[in-house]
């Protein structure tokens, strides 16, 4: 005869309720190492989509992400022809706001180079951009569908294909479009300021300036090495690929990170309190149950078995509820919630230890239970 | 001699004490108290509050450690000189001992028949065979109709049946009652005497029973009367009669 089943059947309503409430709590829980991990994720996903190897930005600057960089658009053509890189591109970064469907739209626009490094990692909807001007690849998220027009600066574009879980650190949607389109929608001035620029006689500056240079290398290349040789050009700066992430980590939402880090660690420390204070509860108030057990012969394995199966099934069971309503409804939140096998299963074994340890303090209260309590009354 | 009496006790406590503190602070809750249960009676433990009716019984019932004296049950020294010889109390109590509360005490979670069927498989039982003892015992204890009911079902009557019944599963010879009819009516109470009354002669069992109730002292065969830990006196049903 199962005791922690039959109490738990006896009294359903009330596990289920405890389990729900538990359920939402261990689902907050969730949520946050998953907004955590999105943050992170997030971060690293604009830098890691042009699969490069190298950086090159404006000399003692951190750029693109961290800091602002600007270098010559004719930069590529040098750093395509260092010895170890294979292919190299010119990369523009922007935050715009655009009117779509009524609202203002943000969107982290990525202008880049059709068939070299830089342009959309994976094409979900649709097809990459095919003509020089005023074409778009949007990710989802941005809301943007398939033949969506949007204008941008001056101009109208068009979204011709989609991307998905391309957003800039910030959770600002990106859009890839030709680096032409980028260069006119960065560095074009309005016709009236433009006719000042010409007054004063600095109209005619090129435009050809990009915000980063990446460079892919040969496979026995060594992106140190890359970095070293273009290094001595005293007007540019090299990042290794490893070091940019590094730098989007430590630098760029270290506070958001460290402050969501805190906030998830606070809330599974509350969620370890809440679950030993339902599992110590419940075990005391089925004190004079035990002493009955107890006076008429119950081993203590088989109360300290009920009290550990109840404490395991709430948990398990709560972890459940929360792990199926954060799986259902992550895509809902506005950033991306990343909820990778291994965190759940740690936080599924933290709250398994925790139910172990809270069913301890139980346990030892019923162990010092005196049978003769179930004696009078 | 009473029948009951022409056979060995099932319970014989011998020289029994038990203190509480020491120096100032000391209690005696039972002092050299020492009586015999026979098979088939039903006797009483009656005294004020603080006579120690209850420590005896929680010594008869192994939960308390008296701290001299020696006790037999069913033929088993099973303590000397305040020393317990046997270290698995619990199983002792399991083997020889069933238990009637107050408030009848069963777990509210199992139905009545599982109430009575938990005790024979802590004892070791298997599943089916314990159920079909407690079903035997629930009708012999005219419950059976209300085999399914949880205790929050039953009334005061029938689930101080059930209780009885679950103090009867493991066919115990002994059986202690605390206050059992003080939570019925006179006639609900009655009617519980009459079962106990039952058990003890069918079954050849000692049933002891701390009372104040008034109403069925004259369903006992002896009253222990104690006070201040000492027993005072023993009064039988045939005095009583006399009397």
């Amino acid at each position: 005869m199962n005791l922690a089943y039959r109490d738990i059947r006896h009294n359903l309503f009330r596990f289920v309720l405890t389990c729900l409430g538990l359920g939402l709590l261990l689902g907050v829980v969730l949520a946050m190492i998953g907004i955590y991990k999105g943050l992170v994720v997030d971060a690293l996903t604009i830098a890691r989509s042009p699969d490069v190897n190298v950086w090159v930005v404006e000399a003692n600057t951190r750029g693109p992400f961290a800091e602002a960089s600007r270098i010559p658009g004719d930069t590529r053509e040098a750093i395509a022809r260092i010895a170890g890189v294979s292919s190299a591109g010119s990369i523009t970064y922007q935050t715009v706001e655009a009117e779509h469907g009524g609202g203002k739209l943000r969107l982290y626009v990525i202008g880049s180079e059709p068939g070299r490094p830089g342009g959309p990692p994976e094409i979900v909807d649709g097809r990459h951009i095919g003509r020089s001007h005023y074409e778009l690849v949007a990710d989802r998220s941005s809301g943007l569908s398939l033949g969506a027009r949007i204008r941008l600066g001056r101009n109208m574009f068009e979204v011709v294909g989609l991307t998905r879980h391309q957003v800039a650190s910030g959770g600002d949607p990106a859009v890839f479009m030709t680096l032409l389109d980028a260069q006119k929608l960065q560095f074009e001035l309005a016709p009236p300021a433009a006719r000042v620029q010409m007054a004063r006689g600095v109209g005619g500056a090129s435009r050809d300036t990009v915000n980063a240079v990446v460079a892919r290398l040969q496979p026995d290349a060594s992106a140190d090495a890359v970095a070293a040789a273009i290094h001595r050009w005293k007007h540019l700066a090299a990042i290794t690929q490893e070091a940019q992430e590094l730098i989007l980590t430590r630098s760029l939402v270290d506070r958001a990170r460290r402050q969501i880090g805190l906030f998830t660690t606070l809330l599974l420390i509350v969620s370890a309190v809440i679950i030993a204070l339902i599992i110590y509860t419940m075990t005391m108030e089925k004190l004079k149950q035990i002493a009955t057990l107890k006076l008429i012969g119950a081993a203590d394995r088989t109360i300290i078995a009920m009290i550990v199966q109840q404490a395991l099934a709430l948990g398990f069971i709560g972890f459940a509820i929360g792990a199926a309503l954060i799986v259902n409804i992550k895509d809902y939140f506005p950033r991306r919630v990343v909820l990778e096998v291994d965190n759940v299963m740690v936080l599924g074994l933290i709250v398994f230890a925790v139910c172990l340890i809270a069913s301890g303090l139980g346990v030892r209260a019923a162990l010092k239970v005196d049978p003769a309590t179930a004696l009078g009354g | 001699m009473d029948s009951a009496q022409s056979f060995p006790p099932l319970v014989r406590v011998e020289r029994v004490s038990k203190h509480f503190g020491e120096g100032e602070a000391r209690v005696d809750a039972l002092r050299d108290v020492s009586i015999d249960v026979h098979p088939g009676e039903v006797v009483a433990l009656l005294g004020p509050s603080g006579s120690g009716k209850t420590t005896l019984l929680n010594v008869i019932g192994c939960i308390l450690d008296p701290s001299d004296g020696a006790m037999e049950l069913d033929g088993e020294l099973v303590l000397e000189h305040g020393r317990w010889l046997r270290s698995d109390l619990r199983q002792l109590r399991l083997d020889k001992i069933g238990f009637i509360f107050q408030f009848h005490n069963l777990i509210p979670f199992l139905d009545a028949t599982d109430n009575v069927a938990l005790v024979l498989q802590l004892a070791g039982t298997d599943a089916q065979a314990a159920r079909a003892r407690a079903l035997e015992l629930l009708e012999y204890l005219e419950v059976g109709h209300r085999r399914n009911a949880m205790p929050a079902k039953l009334s005061g009557g029938e689930a101080q049946r059930v209780a009885i019944a679950r103090a009867l599963a493991n066919r115990p010879r002994i059986i202690l009652a605390d206050e059992p009819t003080a939570a019925l009516d006179s006639k609900r109470a009655g009617i519980v005497m009459d079962l106990l009354r039952k058990v003890a002669v069918e079954q050849q069992a000692a049933i002891i029973a701390v009372t104040h109730d008034e109403k069925i002292f004259d369903r006992f065969d002896r009253i222990f009367h104690l006070r201040d830990g000492r027993l005072l006196s023993e009064e039988s049903a045939s005095r009583r009669v006399g009397a």
